[in-house]
């Protein structure tokens, strides 16, 4: 018998395969992005390309097609392993299960989640908004993907069992996503017109700590129970 | 053995019991203190000087809203004792104060749109306390909907109860968000009740309705948790045993145990 691994290097390894795994089916990861980039472009199309109007409606539509965007891609969150069997894997091999479901959660963030902190900006200016807005607006989708990620992360261990879950998982995770679209939307709001946006990132920040500490847990329960 | 009286409740035949002896005395208060307070507030209370008689759908608008909140902080109690301690009655408790819950907070949302028509001049505001009532009724659907989809009564429990922990953890984040929302967007809406600068006449009546709906919901879920643990125990031996000598004879208790009627009826 070898010695148990710490949880640290069976993290890392755990976050290492997964990342693997993604990479070489990347346009899985990619296409909630081009879900995001299509809705946002939705949006002034429905309205006057005006400028000025769509500066107005920016954060409305960051925001839904953000958290739309998140919804879509938690399909890719347990979808597989839960399929073969290396969730079972993970929850039998002693370590602690809420750890290693949080690192799969932050894998999983860093395929769906940054990229769109990164085209979030840019799909904010091509809404009117003014260059001066892109540091505020990066900070307040880097927090609230977090958030997002997490709880949707919740939504998508409960309907793991399930064999279709689409609507389903929608009525779960968008109410309970509702705080941090009302804090992001502010957050960009205010990063658009020049004012001091340090409330809604405060907010959004103290979401992202508590959905962290508390969503492991209800996560482990809720694969747990899926897993039975 | 001080906690003897809480597990017994575990035990489907005694919550059983329990709950069928319990329920008149929720449902006749009810009754009593519901048509007091109806009467005290449609009758005897004054008009308001500034709503007229619109303000009596408070009497009922108010207590809905109350119980709304309360009935998921039951759900989720009842959920986790599920969680915590298996255990299937306090499930079955849970299961049943969802759609009592739900109810509640449609007509919560039903008497204030019709509220909102005179004192708004619109049935629908975007007021904070309307929106995160809508918002809970989403969140009693998604609890709804999770059970509705899991087929295997225990693991819809279970997954219905992490929901729930989770929920009740989110609802003050949502109250408090939507509150926050709407202070930005608008300014605050006419309607500050609940001060206690409301006279007697009016506030009495209230508080007569609040217990009456309070007992309502206690009554209502003592006989909808009856039903699911009916429904559950379906092919469990007391049930059977009890059925059985429904059909044959209901004499006085014997030395095998309670009589039929006793184990059903509760005597």
């Amino acid at each position: 018998m070898s010695a148990r691994a710490s949880f640290a290097s069976a993290a890392a390894l755990l976050m290492a395969r997964d990342l693997r795994l993604a990479l070489r089916r990347a346009g899985d990861s990619l296409l909630p992005l081009g879900f995001f980039l299509v809705i946002t472009t939705l949006f002034p199309l429905a309205l006057d390309p005006e400028l000025s109007q769509l500066r107005d409606i920016a954060p409305a539509a960051l925001w839904v097609g953000a958290l739309l965007s998140s919804l879509l891609a938690l399909d890719l969150l347990f979808r597989d392993d839960g399929q073969d069997g290396a969730l079972e894997q993970l929850a039998l091999c002693g370590q602690p299960f809420a750890g290693l479901l949080l690192a799969k959660t932050v894998v999983h963030w860093l395929l769906t989640g940054l990229p769109l902190v990164l085209v979030a900006p840019l799909a904010a200016i091509a809404l009117g908004a003014p260059y001066g807005a892109m540091p505020g607006i990066l900070a307040a989708v880097l927090l609230g993907t977090v958030c997002l990620s997490l709880i949707g992360a919740v939504g998508a261990g409960l309907t793991l069992s399930l064999r279709r879950n689409g609507s389903l998982l929608a009525l779960l995770v968008l109410p309970l996503a509702v705080p941090v679209l009302i804090f992001g939307a502010r957050a960009t709001a205010l990063a658009i017109a020049g004012e001091s946006l340090a409330a809604p990132l405060y907010l959004l920040a103290a979401t992202a700590v508590l959905a962290a500490t508390l969503a492991p847990w209800a996560l482990a329960a809720a694969v747990r129970i899926g897993l039975e | 053995m001080a906690w003897v009286w809480f597990h017994k409740f575990g035990s489907p035949p005694h919550f059983y019991r329990l709950a069928t002896r319990l329920t008149p005395w929720a449902a006749w208060p009810a009754l009593l203190l519901g048509l007091a307070g109806l009467i005290g507030g449609l009758v005897l209370a004054p008009a308001d000087y500034q709503q007229g008689d619109g303000f009596r759908i408070i009497y009922v608008h108010a207590p809905a809203a109350w119980l709304s909140l309360m009935v998921y902080v039951v759900m989720a109690c009842t959920a986790a004792v599920g969680l915590i301690w298996r255990m299937a009655v306090a499930h079955a408790v849970a299961a049943s104060c969802a759609p009592i819950g739900a109810s509640f907070t449609a007509l919560a949302l039903a008497t204030g749109m019709l509220w909102g028509r005179p004192m708004w001049g619109t049935y629908w505001e975007w007021d904070p306390r309307l929106t995160s009532e809508l918002l809970l009724l989403f969140l009693y659907l998604g609890y709804m909907g999770l059970r509705n989809a899991i087929d295997d009564v225990p693991r819809a429990d279970r997954a219905s109860a992490v929901l729930a922990i989770v929920g009740v953890v989110n609802v003050p984040i949502i109250h408090y968000s939507v509150i926050w929302w709407n202070s930005l967007h608008q300014a605050p809406s006419v309607m500050k009740f609940g001060q206690p600068t409301m006279p007697a006449s009016m506030l009495i009546p209230l508080l007569l309705m609040l217990a009456a709906f309070t007992l309502l919901f206690a009554a209502l879920l003592l006989i909808r948790a009856r039903g699911e643990v009916l429904q559950r125990e379906r092919n469990a031996r007391w049930m059977l045993e009890a059925l059985e000598r429904l059909s044959t004879h209901d004499g006085p208790p014997t030395r095998d145990g309670p009589s039929a009627k006793g184990v059903l009826v509760g005597r």
